[in-house]
């Protein structure tokens, strides 16, 4: 296709699990994205969603190259980058940029906002004129809606919402093609979150951008997104554009998911009926065979969801799920049932933590038990 | 409309910081401003280092010289007393004693501030090595510096000092330099690891900057704070431990230009008959460490991210 | 009469070298024996200060703490640490955000539960060992049995939220106080706690304060809400009423300012400009005025007082000089 700007396929992240005192040895793996794959179109929106532990931060960092896969291949813009490194690589960075969720962490607070600016557009040689570079760093920080005093502040000198503002504008700096926005919301206030969505919005359409928004937060997904991707466990299980998504979820998760999320409307929170999950999320390092999700899906049929790992097929144009039974769950020819809760065995960091890469040997070390 | 959105901007003038922008460091000095605890030590230090410069010019007397050696009877243990001119008295062999304390402090601070600083050197050169590069250059170097750690302080310190053939001034300062290695590098190379998988690290990976401007630029100075902190501490420690050889013998043999730790060990001979001698450069010592602890530890709590707004 | 009645409460911290900072600014509101009250509003408007004060959890040196806060016409705040340590276990208990922090990390689930049945119920090591797995079992956590001799790392998140739930429940209190219960765990595990909380106040006509950030919790669980701003209550309603005419500017640019699942995409969100930093002080008028699209000249000249509000036919107070018209709700955003 011609106008996919990325795309990655059938991509694998798995972090080693470590132990021993004097010499590493590997006794594991941490399943973080387990064979994912998906293309994002120039210039749309696609939304990523799905509960902390699901690999949704890693697949956006192996993405970027920030992580490197285990396997599978990403190509941007018809080049691979799976083999890229270095210098070559370096270069392409100036065209995906990312926004993190911490607004704080992710800007040095040793650098002024002018220092922080600078900094990318001087390491792709494009800060060579200083007036220019003056002047697109003022029209910068206008276009997310930052005073120009800013730049010689520091960043603990601003709210939350203006620090966010700081990280978009640093990602502009370089004139990228595609934004990762990890979380870009969470951290912030309820009444700040909608300023910066719909900065996003703004900013697309400015400078003609291609995002995938990274989100636990489904709503926010469905407002910002063209195309929804569900992860659950390192995979992809369903896919579809954000309205039609919402109008007929088919896969088990998905529909648990929408379920749960609450709708400040006492109305619709009174009538709508809850697919309540049992248990909680299997451990990333363990995961169940078959279909992942089997251990707490009310659809679960014998054999079959225990045994297959069921494949991303696409059930009707642009609607692709991960789930066996699609078709009659959406006919209704299977009715949800109980399901007996799992116990899960607790990793100390409740599962590989999105914002944690490198999730500590120690901690998944601990996971594992005796 | 104009009436109340003048009223809102005058109020926020009211609590609006200057558009100069405070950068961390200044924001870390006005807390050590109003901290008394940081107060305390800085006049400690900074008396201290006031003295020790302009010793040569404040001491009465030339500290080699024993003036008042005919007071000096060793038969019968007698030093000579306080007396006019001479307010702390002469020391056993009949020298000034204010003046070599004066003197005294000017070779402590040198010793102290040498010896810092180039463990500082040798500490930072590994640490940022291991914490750079990280892989089998970090294992062998945090080895190593394991090896050393696990070795008590002051006993590397005399094993070091007792391999020098003639004892000096300088081999005294390398002996405690050395020691300080160790403690700098693990230090600096574990706050460089953490600043390694910190968002603003990755932020500009993803940007695109190249990994040694990565390192020096971002890793490195975020790292410095435990490190200046820890060389504060570490100075007080080098006076300690530079006394503790010059007492242990290990010191520098000329007494012709006092160290404070040379006198106390010089002191121990008399130190029956005559405790005072070894109670002024003791009790030096013990104020200016204190001093040194003092800034540091406020300094620490200043650096505190956590409290930061 | 009200199960708790809070009254005027203000809660100023006060560091040396600096301003002192008032979290509770004159916050009032009642909850009636086993009503769902809820707190809510944003990260520093004093929700989880208010919690801390009537629970008596407060440090002791810093706050300084005024106003009334009367439980079953006991007054709280004047109750000396014996005494209110003591109201803890009987009749108040709270669940925190953050479950891992708040259960003893090295004590079994089962002691920590028995351990309050003991002391407060009076109750036999062995009574209580049967009444602990009871309880455990009933909050929802499988093989509750074994789950007594598990430590608070061995259990996920919304384990730990059930095992700190079973605890708060161990007295069977009159009034629970949940402090952003779910704020820590993902939506699927929230939906299961607030399931929870929802069953057990109605089965054991427990009185809750739900106090959140989240708008969605809030609309499906409580009864009445206070709308938090700045420390001070800035509108009361009751649930359907507050979701169905925002009146207060603060709440309404709330709701607004959400992006709803089950809103077509597309539609653009109306944000509230500006951020707490804004905030002028209350003494000096509406503390919201300078993010406040209705504001008027009036709002940063005279303090607004929480009044009953005659616009509308409900039961609702509201602290605003100029509230949102009914009918701007549905038509186009303000600003």
């Amino acid at each position: 296709m011609t106008d996919t700007l990325v795309e990655v396929q059938d991509i694998k992240v798995h972090f080693p699990i470590k132990r021993g005192v004097v010499l590493d040895r590997t006794v594991g793996y941490v399943y973080a994205v387990d064979g994912v794959d998906l293309a994002i179109r120039r210039g749309e929106t696609y939304g990523l969603v799905g509960e902390s532990g699901c690999g949704k931060s890693t697949l956006g960092r192996a993405m970027l190259k920030l992580t490197e896969p285990t396997a599978g291949r990403v190509v941007f813009d018809g080049i691979d980058l799976s083999a890229m490194k270095g210098e070559p690589l370096r270069t392409m960075r100036r065209r995906m940029q990312m926004v993190f969720q911490d607004p704080m962490s992710s800007l040095d607070p040793r650098q002024s906002v002018e220092s922080i600016l600078v900094e990318g557009m001087r390491a792709h040689g494009l800060d060579t004129d200083r007036q220019a570079t003056a002047k697109r760093l003022r029209s910068l920080l206008s276009s997310v809606g930052l005073p120009s005093t800013s730049l010689r502040r520091y960043p603990h000198e601003f709210s939350g919402g203006q620090r966010q503002r700081i990280g978009i504008a640093r990602a502009l700096t370089v004139e990228p093609e595609l934004i990762v926005a990890d979380e870009p919301v969470s951290a912030l206030d309820v009444s700040v979150q909608a300023q910066v969505i719909n900065l996003l919005e703004d900013l697309q359409q400015e400078f003609g951008l291609t995002y995938l928004v990274i989100a636990h937060d489904l709503a926010v997904v469905r407002h910002i997104s063209d195309r929804v991707g569900v992860m659950y466990l390192g995979g992809l299980v369903e896919e579809a554009p954000s309205d039609l998504l919402y109008a007929e979820p088919l896969h088990p998760y998905t529909r648990a998911l929408f379920s749960a999320v609450p709708v400040p409307d006492p109305i619709v929170e009174d009538r709508r009926e809850r697919i309540l999950l049992a248990g909680d999320l299997p451990s990333p390092a363990r995961p169940p065979a078959g279909c992942r999700f089997h251990t707490r899906c009310p659809w679960r049929q014998r054999q079959r969801c225990d045994t297959e790992r069921p494949a991303l097929r696409e059930i009707a144009p642009g609607h692709r799920v991960a789930c066996h039974y699609a078709e009659d769950i959406r006919a209704g020819k299977i009715r949800p049932h109980a399901v007996e809760p799992e116990l899960v065995e607790q990793d100390v960091t409740g599962g590989i933590g999105p914002d944690d890469p490198l999730a500590g040997p120690a901690s998944v070390t601990e996971a594992l038990g005796p | 409309m104009t009436a109340r959105t003048d009223k809102i901007d005058k109020l926020a003038q009211h609590t609006a910081r200057s558009d100069a922008g405070v950068s961390l460091a200044a924001a870390a000095w006005r807390r050590l401003r109003r901290n008394p605890v940081f107060l305390l030590g800085a006049a400690i230090v900074v008396a201290f280092v006031v003295l020790a410069l302009l010793a040569p010019l404040l001491a009465p007397h030339d500290p080699a010289e024993p003036m008042l050696g005919d007071q000096v009877v060793r038969a019968r243990n007698e030093i000579p007393p306080s007396q006019p001119g001479h307010p702390l008295g002469g020391d056993q062999v009949g020298r000034d004693l204010l003046s070599r304390l004066l003197v005294g402090a000017q070779q402590t601070l040198l010793v102290g501030v040498l010896a810092t600083l180039i463990g500082l050197a040798g500490g930072l050169v590994l640490g940022t090595l291991a914490g750079a590069l990280s892989g089998w250059v970090d294992t062998v170097v945090m080895r190593v510096v394991d090896v050393m750690l696990s070795i008590p302080g002051l006993l590397l310190a005399v094993s070091i000092g007792s391999l020098f053939a003639q004892p000096n001034q300088y081999t005294v300062i390398l002996a405690v330099a050395i020691v300080q290695i160790p403690v700098f590098a693990r230090l600096l190379r574990g706050s460089m690891l953490a600043q390694r998988h910190s968002d603003h690290v990755l932020a500009a990976r993803a940007l695109g900057v190249r990994e040694r401007a990565i390192v020096f630029r971002h890793m490195l100075p975020n790292s410095l704070g435990p490190v200046i902190v820890q060389a504060t501490l570490v100075l007080a420690i080098a006076i300690i431990e530079a006394a503790g050889l010059s007492f242990l013998g290990l010191g520098n043999p000329d007494d012709r230009l006092p160290e404070w730790g040379q006198m106390l060990g010089q002191a121990q001979n008399v130190i029956d008959s005559h405790p005072e001698l070894a109670f002024w450069p003791a009790g030096c010592i013990v104020v200016v460490a204190l001093g040194f602890t003092l800034v540091g530890e406020s300094l620490r709590e200043a650096l505190d991210p956590k409290s930061r707004r | 009469m009200a199960l708790l009645e809070v009254r005027d409460l203000k809660v100023e911290f006060r560091r040396r070298g600096e301003e002192p900072v008032r979290a509770v600014d004159g916050v009032s509101f009642d909850v009636q024996p086993g009503q769902t009250v809820g707190l809510v509003g944003e990260s520093g408007c004093g929700k989880s200060v208010t919690a801390l004060t009537i629970m008596g959890l407060l440090p002791k040196r810093g706050p300084h703490v005024s106003g009334s806060a009367r439980f079953d016409a006991t007054e709280l705040l004047s109750l000396s640490d014996r005494q209110m340590r003591d109201r803890r276990g009987r009749d108040l208990g709270m669940v925190f955000q953050d479950p891992l922090s708040s259960l003893n990390p090295v004590v079994p689930i089962g002691l920590q539960v028995t351990e309050v049945l003991e002391r407060h119920r009076g109750m036999s090591r062995r009574q209580a060992t049967v009444e602990a797995a009871d309880l455990l079992d009933k909050v929802g956590i499988p093989d509750p049995r074994r789950r007594l001799d598990e430590y608070p790392h061995q259990l996920s998140g919304g384990m730990r939220q059930r095992a700190l739930i079973a605890i708060a429940l161990a007295c069977r209190p009159r009034l629970l106080i949940a402090d952003e219960p779910t704020t820590a765990l993902d939506v699927t595990i929230q939906a299961q706690i607030l399931a929870l909380l929802a069953n057990l106040v109605r089965d054991t006509e427990t009185a809750l304060i739900m106090i959140t950030h989240d708008l969605g919790v809030v609309a499906g669980l409580c009864d009445e809400v206070n709308v938090l701003y700045a420390g001070r209550v800035v509108e009361r309603a009751k649930r359907h009423d507050l979701f169905a005419i925002p009146r207060h500017p603060y709440t309404h640019g709330l709701l607004s300012s959400i992006p709803r699942l089950d809103a077509p995409r597309g539609d653009r969100l109306s944000p509230i400009t500006g951020s707490v930093a804004d905030n002028i002080p209350w003494t000096t008028g509406c503390a919201f005025a300078p993010r406040c699209p209705n504001a008027l000249d009036v709002c940063v000249e005279v303090t607004p007082e929480m009044t009953d509000d005659v616009g509308v036919p409900d039961n609702r107070s509201l602290r605003c000089h100029n509230p949102v018209e009914r009918a701007k709700r549905d038509g186009e955003a303000l600003v």
